[in-house]
């Protein structure tokens, strides 16, 4: 340990006589606008920006409770190996148990069962404080038995997507989950059961190519990096500055990438909606 | 250390060049014969030491065969495609029909340049959304006309760039993908140099699929890997380690079906001798492929990627 360390860590933070000790969380700051808000606020307001619309990334169990009604976690005793035996500054055991310690969970995505008002459905959630919702085998896995169970029980399915991508840490094994899911879903379409993708901030690399992209609709919450590379990739690559609002979901929805922008009060209700439309309809008899 | 193994062999293959372009002779073959006990025993002596950085390496090689040129070599009547029928048509992909032992198949392959100017036309063998689309419009045809489908993988990845996001390259993979989830035609896959991430993957999802023993196969580039990793570059050799991204390695994991030998050296050396090779095995594969029923075909494509399992429960 170099001096300076050692100095710093010895440092301790000086507290001015008088001042409140403000209770850790009681407050959040938008990244997008800085204003600042009671988290209580936020939370009545689904934690969207009052004042700029910036909807924040929530955990998976809040996710679930503005889409479901009630819901049963299914596989949930899927663990995360280290096939590679990977290791870069820190091993990838490490780096599991530290997000398992971090975040109750043992991998990044959660499978559910559930009831959508009248409507059952199966749903998987990724959880983006998992290490950046990053899909290995577990969560390949989950997705691809999400929509192995819905074509069993004959009801829609639903992915709410937040991820950077494949994970680095289990190499080839993380890419060809993207080929596993696809042979599912594509199975899952043929028999004509609604399979809707809703892409939430941030959605990049191979779960924006293969099942986030793979929806019958495809719903994005306002303001979301969705695309293939990181913007930060791009600007390397081309070495020019990115247009404005490049990548977020208003841009993907003006390409003709997305089917619907969709506030997060609104989502509940407009998945509805759409499956009302679109499950157990009797062919025209015309 | 290994450097020097890739120089000397650069001077050897100048050398079988200069030779073969003489044209056939008693003479010529003679000396071609002493130049292959060079490169038999400068490969014996450097085989063992190939890192995993070095298979990346010779997977990039310079004068590696590239699609087209086994396209040549291998089938017969072959008719260029072009085009998605929406934007443009993406050279970084080339697709395509052709006679592979008087049976008409689909071809379809990533494509890199032989020269600056050609590597610059062919994007590096970076495709584009274009390019996925065209692949799919391929397939199928395939599909439509009962022509079983050969792809050629060797990109870097598919490009990362401000039209390619506009024009939707997540889209343009994911589709491919779904595509050949569920098409009703037997699909052999041929790893023949760079197996870069989703871009290589969107045309890999078959029945049988091969690498090429010096390609490589991974969810990113070493250097890409290292760069979030560790932060720099440097580190692109232990990523190479670590990524496990060789045909040795993947044939390990269960995730392909077998390695195609490359001659001593790499097949750059003696292409005609990797052309041979993985003919045999499209012909093999394409010989048990097309026995099977349609629909058991497609299940065994599911169950052999849902068989990849790498989690404890």
């Amino acid at each position: 340990m170099s001096w300076f360390e050692r100095f710093r860590k010895q440092r301790k933070p000086t507290k001015k006589e008088g001042s409140l000790t403000i209770p850790e969380g009681l407050w959040k700051k938008c990244p997008e606008c800085r204003e600042t808000f009671y988290r209580k606020e936020l939370e009545e307001n689904l934690y969207v920006c009052l004042s700029c619309n910036y909807h924040f990334p929530i955990n998976v169990e809040t996710r679930l409770s503005y889409l479901l009604d009630n819901y049963k976690e299914l596989s949930a005793g899927i663990y995360p190996i280290d096939p590679l035996r990977f290791k870069d500054t820190k091993s990838y055991k490490e780096r599991l148990r530290e997000y398992q310690r971090k975040t109750g969970k043992p991998d990044a995505a959660v499978l559910v069962h559930g009831q959508m008002f009248d409507i059952e459905v199966i749903c998987i959630i990724l959880d983006y404080s998992f290490m950046g919702g990053s899909m290995g085998a577990v969560v390949g896995e989950k997705v691809t038995r999400g929509a192995e169970i819905s074509l069993a029980m004959r009801v829609p399915f639903i992915a709410v997507s937040a991820s950077g991508g494949a994970r680095m840490q289990e190499g080839v094994i993380s890419l060809m989950q993207m080929a596993k899911i696809s042979c599912a879903i594509a199975k899952l379409k043929k028999a004509a059961l609604p399979y809707i993708s809703i892409l939430t901030h941030p959605t990049t690399g191979g779960v924006t190519a293969s099942f986030a992209m793979q929806g019958d609709i495809l719903i994005a919450e306002p303001g979301a990096l969705i695309g293939f590379a990181g913007p930060r990739v791009i600007q390397q690559t081309i070495k020019q500055e990115l247009p404005e609002g490049f990548q977020k979901s208003e841009f993907l929805l003006e390409h003709g990438f997305l089917d619907i922008v969709v506030e997060r009060s609104k989502l509940k209700d407009t998945i509805y909606t759409i499956l009302t439309h679109l499950f157990k309809q009797d062919p025209p008899k015309c | 250390m290994m450097e020097e193994y890739f120089n000397k062999l650069d001077l050897l293959k100048e050398k079988i060049d200069r030779y073969k372009a003489l044209g056939s002779s008693t003479g010529v073959d003679k000396e071609l014969e002493k130049v292959r006990k060079e490169v038999i025993e400068l490969y014996q002596k450097y085989r063992n030491k190939l890192s995993r950085w070095d298979r990346v390496i010779l997977a990039r090689y310079p004068n590696r065969p590239y699609t087209l040129d086994f396209v040549k070599a291998i089938f017969s009547d072959w008719v260029e495609l072009h085009g998605d029928r929406f934007f443009a048509d993406d050279p970084a992909i080339v697709a395509g029909i052709a006679k592979f032992k008087n049976r008409s198949v689909a071809i379809i392959g990533h494509q890199k340049g032989s020269n600056t100017k050609e590597r610059v036309y062919r994007n590096f063998g970076q495709p584009r959304p274009e390019g996925y689309r065209k692949a799919v419009r391929i397939m199928q045809l395939a599909e439509k006309f009962n022509l079983p489908l050969i792809t050629f993988i060797d990109t870097p990845g598919a490009y990362p760039g401000i039209g390619a996001e506009e024009r939707g390259q997540a889209e343009a993979i994911a589709r491919s993908l779904e595509v050949m989830a569920l098409l009703r035609t037997p699909i052999v896959v041929v790893v023949t140099g760079e197996g870069g991430s989703g871009g290589a993957l969107a045309l890999s999802l078959g029945d049988k699929i091969f690498m090429l023993e010096n390609a490589i196969y991974s969810v990113i580039s070493p250097e890409g890997c290292a760069a979030i990793l560790w932060r720099t570059q440097d580190k692109k050799e232990e990523a190479a380690e670590n990524l496990h991204l060789t045909s040795y390695d993947l044939k390990k994991l269960g995730i392909i079906d077998d390695i195609i030998p490359e001659p001593p050296g790499g097949a750059h050396m003696y292409p005609e001798e990797v052309f041979l090779s993985v003919e045999k095995y499209i012909d093999k594969s394409l010989r048990e492929l097309c026995e099977k029923r349609i629909e058991t075909l497609i299940q065994q494509r599911g169950d052999r990627f849902r068989s990849i399992k790498f989690y404890k429960e």
